[in-house]
């Protein structure tokens, strides 16, 4: 299976653009192919993310099933894909995730309908997704985590809420901002490294060498406002709620389930270990924006009366808890972080499904407005209920394994990182979670419990029904299987992780042994 | 003594003369109902001149000892930059004549002249690629300007065409006055017309103001040319005014003969004097994206939107040459960056305009808001529509990233506070202008469209130039080697 090797990500990456083109030669009416084509696509490229990962070497930490062929020349820029453990979870997850897209709007067409456009954006956006994750050139990344604006913003704008034009200008500006600057420092990595090149794995064997400090420092800013508005990072979050409640359901979990990790994923693979000195300087910076975010956000939860907002404010509190072990820069805690990552891809899309479908059924999400689901949909209101444990961090559940690892690695971060300021920041970080478990459980008891109101008593409330089921059951069951076996996921990105904390490490220890040297004397 | 004439290397030129001369006896003879006829040969003569184009370019690709071909004591050079020069204005006209041929027949217009003038102008273009003397620069820069000042005002009876065009041609003439009296000064203190001898002048000049001068009004005429901020007053009322075609040609293949000028100029001749021109092309790129991007903000009419967007481009296109004295490198990257830019610019401007003269066919209005609904009325036109937007803010994954890419990296490359302060303000536009072009891509996609909108019917030749430029624009913008290739080749023969 060597020819395998060669084309799996190629493939991974370029086969849902080929269902998008194979879309637009299916008659408009013939809805039923258009969404088989669709699917079909999905399940394929998925499919390949499942060869991949019996196909992967757990234990090397290396980067496989690398590709590196001719794309740009004159720029010195290559067409350099491959996947490590950190890349590889989050590469499946966003095949996966986009399956569940497909199959939960089979029959939840948002208006203005149009399922074949729908669809269209749905495997585009996977194509940026996928390759964000597959880059190993730092143009071709740029290109990638672009590509996913644009079939956003026609999500949102064209099949969003009432409020969605302002939402969808408003997500776009803010990351087109981000990443003109991040192209800048990008650019910046290139003319100033001792070897001008674009190659990740190069610049990241190299950490920087031949930047002055200085320099480092500001490089490092750039890259951090390009990734830290695409998480977001409190206070560059406010294009999030917006974006989140205006966009249609499969939008929401898109966004929430793989495209913020666009951003923390770059902090792993390009701004930590390109510049370690740098984000050991930067650190304590990004983890007090961490934990106030996780304040912050759960602060504005509590404040909300729409259902799909609260969940976006918990977003930002979320990404707080990966970014704060992000900013910890030890192995713990970046592991934490990617465990943080896809349990946040999961939980947080199924509560936007969850949301969308009570939406549907009661055409509001005014949480004042709601009650009682229980009575009149008890399997949904469970769902409901299951998945704000899970996001709360219950023990047992995959929330937990996010949560309480980022949380217990800020207590001895990596270099000479100020240990107080983030045993501060553990404790903040750990009233945070007692929030999350007030403003989920106040949502569940507004939606769930009590009587229907009255204008909703006598409305006939359908259960969960065939496409729901099959969307969800997967997501539910993996909650599940990463609560009780968290190893699964330990155990694929801890050696890629260990080998680039490793590195980070020996550079730091490099760089900050001659002060220490000083001080003894 | 008789100059030596090369045969090849002229013969675009030629076939481009004879086809001209053929157009005009045409006109003539053909009867009036038959007059349409002349824009196929003006087509088959456009293609016609493209062929030696290739002959000549098919060395450059094989084999790397590509000999230029030197005519006139170096005053007309045909070397690798001419000809990707040439090769683009060709096929920049070919898709513009697609684009006029419906317009110019169902539109009460005298249709033999049309062709004439447009070719005429596309002559000088393709002199211009070539020459490399003060003179024959002049010559070449007037044969572009005269005829499309009377293409501007080709709608004898809309004032608005007339005001374009005498507009355009009273700013043209004291542009070319101011741009004469610098070469005349450049010429009185190097003794010599041919920009190498500039060049070497320059580089053991003693230190004197009178140089700075000279340089300051040769570029300020070219400002006029390119529509440069505080010299582009002209541009949105003529583009407005002219005929839509006319101002895609305006728009892109004239405003790329300008900034062709500016490069032989400062590249091949006025390059060692660094203080002369680094200065004032670093205030006219800034000035020109950031008053051409807040001013097309505020447009409700779309020709004029896109015309001082395309001043803000003209701001990004020149911002590399701001920095390019640094080191021969340096000047590399930047000639590069230029050329890369001109190219995908063409193609996404003239894309943009193109679908601009297919919906208005419809609409009979310029106006942004008759774009509302597109999207509902003519799927396919509104997603090529969007494509051009897109690319002109520069979204990958097409065309118009790489061009602002080559932008930065240019800047990036140079280095120092004036270089990234530009590559900063650059950022900060690209940002704005998102923002109007994705307005028009709102009005397409997110509203509804008008009581009874229909979509419009395409004649076969706009439909054949819509898709030559979105094909271009999709295809490098996956794959950017295309173009890049041909901005390296063009720089190398010019920079060493």
């Amino acid at each position: 299976m060597n020819w395998f090797d060669d084309w799996a990500l190629p493939l991974g990456v370029f086969l849902p653009a080929v269902g998008m083109v194979l879309l637009f030669f299916i008659p408009k009416k013939n809805e039923t192919a258009i969404k088989a084509t669709a699917l079909l696509t999905t399940v394929v490229t998925f499919a390949v993310g499942v060869v991949i990962l019996f196909r992967f070497n757990y234990h090397s930490g290396t980067l496989q099933f690398t590709v590196n062929e001719q794309w740009i020349p004159v720029i010195h820029s290559r067409f350099h894909v491959g996947i490590d453990g950190i890349s590889l979870p989050l590469l499946v997850l966003s095949m996966f995730i986009c399956i569940l897209a497909v199959i939960y709007s089979w029959d939840h067409f948002p208006e203005p309908r149009n399922p074949r456009a729908f669809l269209a954006l749905i495997l585009l956006l996977e194509v940026g997704m996928n390759g964000t994750f597959a880059a190993q050139d730092l143009i071709l990344f740029f290109v990638f985590f672009e590509f996913v604006l644009l079939p956003m913003f026609f999500m949102i704008g064209v099949w969003g809420g009432p409020n969605r034009q302002y939402a969808a200008i408003k997500f776009f500006l803010f990351t087109l901002f981000g990443s003109a600057l991040m192209l800048v420092a990008f650019l910046a990595l290139y003319f100033l490294s001792k070897h001008p090149t674009f190659d990740m794995v190069q610049l990241a064997k190299m950490h920087g060498e031949g930047i002055a400090y200085g320099t480092q420092l500001l490089v490092f800013g750039g890259l951090f406002l390009g990734f830290a508005i695409k998480v977001p990072i409190f206070p560059f979050h406010t294009w999030l709620p917006d974006a989140h409640t205006e966009a249609p359901t499969v939008g929401s979990v898109l966004l929430a389930a793989i495209m913020l990790k666009l951003g923390t994923y770059g902090f792993v693979r390009i701004a930590i270990p390109f510049l370690p000195r740098a984000a050991q300087a930067w650190a304590p910076w990004i983890g007090l924006l961490a934990v106030i975010g996780i304040i912050y956000g759960s602060l504005c939860c509590l404040a909300q009366r729409d259902m799909k907002r609260l969940i976006a404010f918990s977003s930002v509190a979320h990404m707080g808890f990966v970014m704060l072990g992000i900013a910890t820069l030890t192995n713990f805690g970046i592991n934490a972080a990617i465990f943080g990552m896809v349990a946040h891809g999961l939980i947080t899309g199924m509560l936007f499904f969850v949301a969308g479908s009570i939406q549907e059924r009661f055409n509001t999400r005014e949480m004042s407005r709601l009650g009682g689901l229980l009575t009149q949909a008890p399997k949904l209101g469970w769902i409901l209920g299951f998945c704000a444990m899970a996001s709360l961090g219950l023990p047992g559940l995959a929330g937990f394994w996010g949560e309480f690892p980022a949380i217990l690695s800020a207590y001895q971060p990596a270099g000479n990182i100020s240990d107080i300021t983030f045993r501060v920041y553990m404790v903040v970080a750990a009233v945070g979670t007692v929030l999350a478990a007030g403003y989920l459980l106040w949502m569940f008891q507004k939606v769930a419990f009590g009587t229907p109101k009255d204008e909703f008593k006598d409305a006939h409330i359908h259960d969960v029904h065939g496409p729901e089921w099959i969307a969800w059951t997967p997501l539910l069951v993996l909650i599940v299987v990463l609560g009780i076996y968290p190893n699964f996921l330990f155990k694929v990105t801890d050696p890629a992780v260990t080998r680039e904390t490793k590195q980070v490490a020996a550079v730091l220890q490099q760089a900050n042994r001659p002060k220490t040297e000083a001080a003894n004397r | 003594m008789n100059p030596v004439v090369d045969y090849h290397a002229l013969a675009p030129e030629i076939v481009l003369t004879a086809t001209i001369v053929v157009v005009l006896i045409a006109d003539l003879l053909f009867p009036e109902r038959d007059r349409w006829q002349t824009s196929r040969i003006a087509s088959i003569g456009v293609l016609g001149a493209l062929i030696p184009v290739l002959t000549l370019a098919s060395g450059v690709f094989t084999d790397n000892h590509f000999v230029a071909r030197s005519m006139f004591g170096g005053a007309y050079v045909v070397d690798e930059y001419a000809l990707v020069l040439k090769g683009f204005f060709l096929v920049t006209t070919y898709i513009v004549l697609l684009l006029s041929i419906d317009e110019i027949k169902e539109g009460d217009y005298y249709q033999g002249e049309f062709w004439y003038l447009l070719l005429s102008s596309v002559l000088g273009m393709l002199i211009m690629s070539s020459a490399r003397d003060l003179i024959s620069i002049f010559v070449a820069l007037e044969l572009i300007s005269i005829p499309t000042f009377v293409l501007a005002g080709w709608q004898k009876h809309n004032s608005k065409s007339n005001e374009a065009a005498i507009k355009y041609y009273l700013i043209g003439v004291i542009s070319s006055a101011v741009m004469l009296y610098g070469m005349s000064l450049i010429y009185g203190l190097s003794g010599t017309t041919m920009l190498r001898g500039i060049f070497v002048y320059l580089q053991h000049a003693p230190d004197l103001g009178l140089i700075l001068v000279a340089c300051f009004l040769t570029l300020a005429g070219f400002a006029f040319k390119i529509s440069a901020v505080p010299f582009h007053f002209w541009a949105p009322d003529t583009y407005e005014g002219a005929p839509t075609p006319v101002t895609a040609f305006l728009s892109v293949a004239s405003k790329a003969g300008g900034f062709v000028a500016l490069l032989t100029i400062i590249f091949v001749g006025l390059y060692p004097q660094t203080d002369g021109w680094q200065p004032v092309l670093w205030f006219l790129a800034a000035a020109s994206m950031t008053v051409g991007n807040l001013t097309a903000l505020r447009q409700n009419n779309i020709v004029r939107m896109l015309a001082y967007s395309s001043i803000a481009q003209g701001g990004f296109i020149l911002a590399p040459l701001a920095v390019a004295g640094g080191s021969s490198n340096h000047g590399r990257d930047a000639f590069q960056a230029v050329v890369i830019y001109l190219l995908i610019y063409g193609a996404m401007n003239l894309g943009a305009f193109a679908v601009v003269i297919a919906v208005a066919r419809r609409t009979r209005s310029g106006a942004i808001s008759s774009y509302a609904g597109l999207g509902v009325t003519s799927p396919a036109l509104a997603v090529i529509m969007t494509i051009f937007l897109f690319s002109l803010a520069g979204v990958p994954p097409l065309a118009g990233w790489f061009a602002k890419f080559v932008m930065f990296r240019a800047l990036l490359d140079a280095g120092g506070s004036w270089a990234v302060a530009l590559a900063v303000i650059a950022a900060v536009n690209s940002v704005i202008a998102f923002f109007y072009y994705a307005g028009v891509a709102r009005r397409i996609w997110f509203d509804a469209p008008a009581e009874g909108a229909t979509a419009p019917r395409i004649p076969a030749a706009l439909n054949l130039s819509i898709g030559l430029c979105v094909t271009a624009v999709v295809v490098v913008g996956v794959y950017p080697q295309l173009f890049a290739r041909l901005g390296d080749v063009a720089a190398r023969s010019i920079t060493g």
